[in-house]
């Protein structure tokens, strides 16, 4: 080896040359071992055990789809699809609507725009359980806005959604909406952001009004905006567990039950493993239906950009 | 023996052939420039000598030695990138020293390397900033010094001038002309700029589409210009190519230029060279740069430069002198004229023009003929 | 802006809403501190919103050391000290592990590279419903159920997708030329990581490590899944409190636990709302 600063490069030996090489493959490969047994093994094995008689324990014999049909038949599923579906669409509208809305308030140059906007996304660092905790109390008949509203002047005010079968739905949809507007918001703001003034600019000289020039300009080009949207909250509403446990507990009774509080219950409480991971296999077909087309069209125009 | 030998250099992304087949060798001291458009490969070609990518077939050697397997820090080059790829986290002096940190090379060695680079490049003052606190052509010096403190086989340049404006930009030539000159180093580089090529080159490879064009000088490049697009890129603004006729009659030979329903003008020749004999009575290609066309005609007589007269279409003073369109037998020919000449547009006049510098170009196929 | 939202009723009518979502939205987090401020009394008595009479902080010290969570009566604090524990670990585990991922993925692309990122980023959408039973099984079978170190590996493994996406998408557009700079320089592997990549980092180290944070502290599901009476975590300790169905409902302390449990990850939030909110638009950008 030469002493002066410069010249006679370093030569590699076969070893280090090999493991430079191999290094990149290495250190990927232990998130990728996770990833398959985690992941992908995890879902296999729940699958199995869907396809098992098992009850308390996991019974090694499979039994065909009789666990599905079990379920299907369950009345305490059945509630639990039928919320998840009133919970999931009105969760959804009204998050979108309530979130665009707002982004187009705050897309107007207003003071202070900072502080509304962290005002309205704070909900989003909070635990369900705290959100849950906290709405519930403020549901709560007799001693929450019933009665404040009541304590107003209206002594026949009536607010007991929370512990009524036919309504406590709707307590979760508030809750919900409340923790996940700021998220919609967020997006639409950013969305709108985005946008070529120029093109606004050129509409208004054109004579449209402010209405007008949303509904029929900016609303149409946010519609990847309302795609990426929908997906996450369809996703959040599927995965909704944390929120209906803290505020109703799954109840009056069941009346609050969602198909996550349904595989929980069934999983660790009332040792029907297999009919719990038979949901569980469930909730993973819904979300990777509705993903798969989202993502294998966004995979297609993103090919068509690089074009 | 060559500093650098590119043998039969081949690189395929899948179907796509980059690079075609690839000769050069270049020696000790030479400035290698590597010109063409965009997607002609050069930049790939550069990266491959670096070792930043792979051969797929061919052999490159520095030094004599064959490097195709060895990683970039084993081949004795240094770099200068575009964006001068200066580490942000780390001040100039830590810049500089970083390859010899990564050689294990003891401080106080580095610290005299370091030192003898600035002060070849006159940065001392800066060795304490940070990158972003530099000007761009300050960022491209400690570029270049990190380059010289490897005192390497060969520097490699990569487009270093482009993100730099024009003033700058010929300074910083300047500059590295003269550390070339100063180090008698080796240099390959890189770029777009035709100009940079020819100040700058000992030798000039002229690529298009993965193919190596043209080899030569920066006098060979510029006067015997290989086919017609060399002659086009090369010099601006760029050589008149004139379709006309080689013909032959009772006064002698001489090219008849006349575009479709255009009143012919005829170019007198003295002699025409061997290559070009088999042409006559058939279209050939006439290569003539603006600067062979000339209102100087007191040399007219002398070496036999015909004299024509041509309608001037445009004039453009651009200081140094004055570029003129003129109209000669239906078809535009670029002239370069007196910076004081008081030919004005739609006025007729008379040009000299420089037979010796005619080049001959086949029409088909484009290559020189003679 | 459009000519039309500058005129003053137009504008009045904007900061009217604005405030209004604004008071709605404040309006929880008000009144769980107000109620856990008063004592019994005054809560039954008295509104949600109303300002104590008699402020007292007695309800936190309660929900700190003297509650009952489960059988035990030893207030919240050591639930809280489970889930610090947890999320700390947690975080830099899957923080560290991610950042050398997003490298690799991006740095140094080989052949199936893309293909391998796809198959890490599903774990970002499964319902984790998914895979509690055979987790459960395995912690068990490992001895580490019901452990803070079971929780640590549930949540490292399930937040490597997350960080590897961060990372991921974030080195794509570090500058190639500064690699290949190191390169020639004889920089190795580790190197470039260590002098290079992530002293250049650290914003995306902020985001990363705030999303993580902010989703491990808060999470219930696993902790109610895996773990159990004195490892169980903060959150699941707060349900446990404020679900207990004997004897008197303590409102107050309850609210107390709520916010205490809301306290580091808000705190996070206030401090860093900025990365928070890129931490979300990132998540929310596939690919």
């Amino acid at each position: 080896m030469d002493t002066s600063t410069g010249t006679a490069p370093v030569t590699w030996s076969a070893a280090s040359r090999w493991l430079q090489r191999s290094l990149p493959k290495l250190v990927l490969s232990p998130t990728l071992i996770v990833s398959l047994v985690f992941v992908y093994g995890f879902i296999l094995w729940t699958a199995y055990v869907s396809l098992t008689p098992s009850k308390g324990y996991v019974i090694h014999e499979l039994a065909g789809f009789f666990q599905y049909v079990r379920v299907w038949n369950h009345p305490r599923w059945q509630v639990a699809i039928h919320n998840l579906a009133v919970f999931g669409v009105l969760y959804i509208a009204l998050c979108m609507a309530l979130g665009l809305l707002i982004a187009i308030l705050l897309d107007q140059r207003i003071r202070q725009e900072g502080t509304l906007r962290a005002i309205y996304l704070y909900p989003l660092a909070l635990s369900f359980i705290v959100t849950g905790t906290a709405w519930k109390w403020m549901l709560n008949p007799g001693l929450g806005i019933e009665k404040l509203v009541q304590g107003w002047g209206f002594p026949n005010f009536k607010f007991d959604w929370i512990v009524s079968e036919e309504m406590a739905i709707y307590c979760v949809v508030i809750a919900g909406v409340w923790q996940a507007t700021g998220f919609v918001m967020a997006m639409f703001l950013a969305g709108l952001r985005g946008i070529d003034h120029d093109l606004l600019k050129a509409a208004s000289l054109d004579g449209a009004s402010l209405p007008r020039i949303y509904w029929r300009i900016v609303i149409p080009q946010l519609r990847p905006v309302f795609m990426g949207a929908l997906i996450i909250l369809a996703h959040l509403a599927i995965k909704s567990y944390e929120l209906v446990v803290a505020l109703t507990g799954g109840g009056p009774g069941y009346a609050t039950e969602l198909p996550s509080t349904f595989m929980y219950a069934h999983t660790f409480t009332r040792n029907q493993l297999g009919m719990g991971a038979a949901s569980a296999v469930m909730m993973l077909l819904t979300i990777v239906a509705i993903m798969v087309p989202y993502l294998y069209s966004e995979m297609r125009g993103a090919r068509r950009h690089s074009h | 023996m060559a500093s650098l030998e590119l043998i039969n250099i081949r690189k395929r992304y899948g179907e796509l052939d980059i690079l075609k087949g690839i000769d050069i060798a270049v020696d000790a001291g030479e400035f290698l420039v590597l010109v063409g458009p965009s997607g002609c490969g050069k930049s790939t070609l550069l990266n491959m000598i670096a070792g930043l990518d792979t051969v797929s077939e061919g052999e490159i050697r520095i030094g004599g030695r064959r490097v195709n397997d060895l990683h970039p820090s084993e081949r004795d080059i240094a770099m200068v990138f575009q964006s001068y790829a200066l580490y942000p986290n780390m001040s100039v002096r830590q810049n500089i020293a970083f390859g010899m940190e990564m050689r294990k090379v003891p401080k106080h060695e580095r610290e005299q390397g370091v030192q003898e680079v600035a002060k070849t490049l006159q940065i001392d003052h800066l060795l304490d900033r940070r990158p972003a606190q530099l000007s761009g052509g300050q960022r491209q010096r400690v570029a270049m010094g990190r380059a010289l403190v490897r005192k390497p086989r060969i520097f490699l340049f990569d487009e270093p001038l482009s993100n730099l404006d024009a003033q700058l930009r010929v300074d910083m030539r300047t500059e590295i002309k003269r550390l070339h000159q100063r180090l008698s180093a080796t240099i390959v580089y890189v770029t777009h700029d035709q100009i940079e090529a020819m100040t700058l080159a000992t030798r000039i490879a002229v690529m298009r589409a993965g193919e190596l064009l043209q080899l030569g000088s920066p006098a060979e490049i510029y006067n015997r210009p290989a086919n017609t697009f060399v002659a086009g890129f090369m010099g601006s603004p760029r050589m008149n190519l004139i379709p006309s006729m080689l013909k032959s009659d009772a006064d002698g030979m001489h090219l008849e230029i006349a575009a479709d329903g255009a009143d012919p003008a005829r170019i007198s020749l003295r002699k025409v060279p061997d290559a070009a004999r088999p042409y006559v009575g058939r279209q050939i290609t006439a290569g003539l740069r603006p600067e062979a066309i000339s209102d100087k005609l007191d040399a007219s007589g002398v070496d036999g430069r015909p004299v024509i007269d041509a309608l001037v279409e445009v004039t453009e003073p651009t200081g140094p002198d004055t570029l003129a369109v003129l109209m000669v037998g239906g078809r535009e020919i670029t002239a370069r004229l007196q910076p004081d000449s008081a030919l004005k547009a739609g006025q007729r006049g008379r040009f000299a023009i420089d037979l010796s510098k005619l080049v001959w170009f086949d029409p088909a196929s484009g290559a020189r003929v003679a | 802006m459009v000519k039309g939202s500058r005129d003053r009723g137009a504008r009045f009518v904007i900061y009217g809403l604005l405030l209004f979502f604004a008071a709605i939205y404040v309006l929880p987090l008000i009144v769980m501190l107000l109620t856990s401020l008063k004592p019994l009394p005054e809560i039954y008595s008295g509104s949600i919103i109303a300002l104590p009479h008699e402020w007292t902080v007695k309800p936190w010290i309660d929900a700190w050391g003297e509650t009952c969570v489960g059988l035990s009566c030893h207030g919240i604090k050591g639930y809280f000290w489970n889930s610090t524990k947890m999320t700390v670990a947690a975080v830099i585990i899957s923080t560290a592990i991610g950042m050398l991922n997003g490298y690799v993925l991006t740095k140094w692309r080989f052949k199936g590279a893309d293909l391998l990122f796809g198959l890490i980023l599903f774990g970002c959408f499964i319902p984790f419903q998914i895979v509690l039973i055979p987790m459960a099984t395995l912690l068990g079978k490992l001895g580490i159920a019901s452990s803070t170190p079971g929780l640590v590996l549930v949540h490292v493994v399930y937040g490597l997708a997350f960080t590897t996406l961060y990372f991921r998408n974030y080195y794509v557009a570090f500058p190639d030329e500064l690699i290949r700079a190191a390169m020639i320089d004889g920089a190795k592997f580790f190197d470039i990581f260590f002098r290079i990549l992530v002293p250049n980092s650290a914003p995306i180290v902020v985001v990363t490590v705030i999303w993580q944070f902010t989703n491990i502290w808060n999470d219930f599901l696993f902790g109610a899944s895996f773990s159990t009476g004195e490892s169980a975590p903060m959150t699941v300790a707060l349900n446990n409190v404020v679900n207990t169905s004997t004897g008197e409902r303590e409102y107050n302390v309850h609210m107390a636990a709520a916010v205490i449990a809301a306290l580091p990850t808000l705190l996070v939030y206030i401090v860093g709302g900025r990365y928070f909110v890129r931490g979300l638009m990132t998540g929310s950008v596939k690919g």
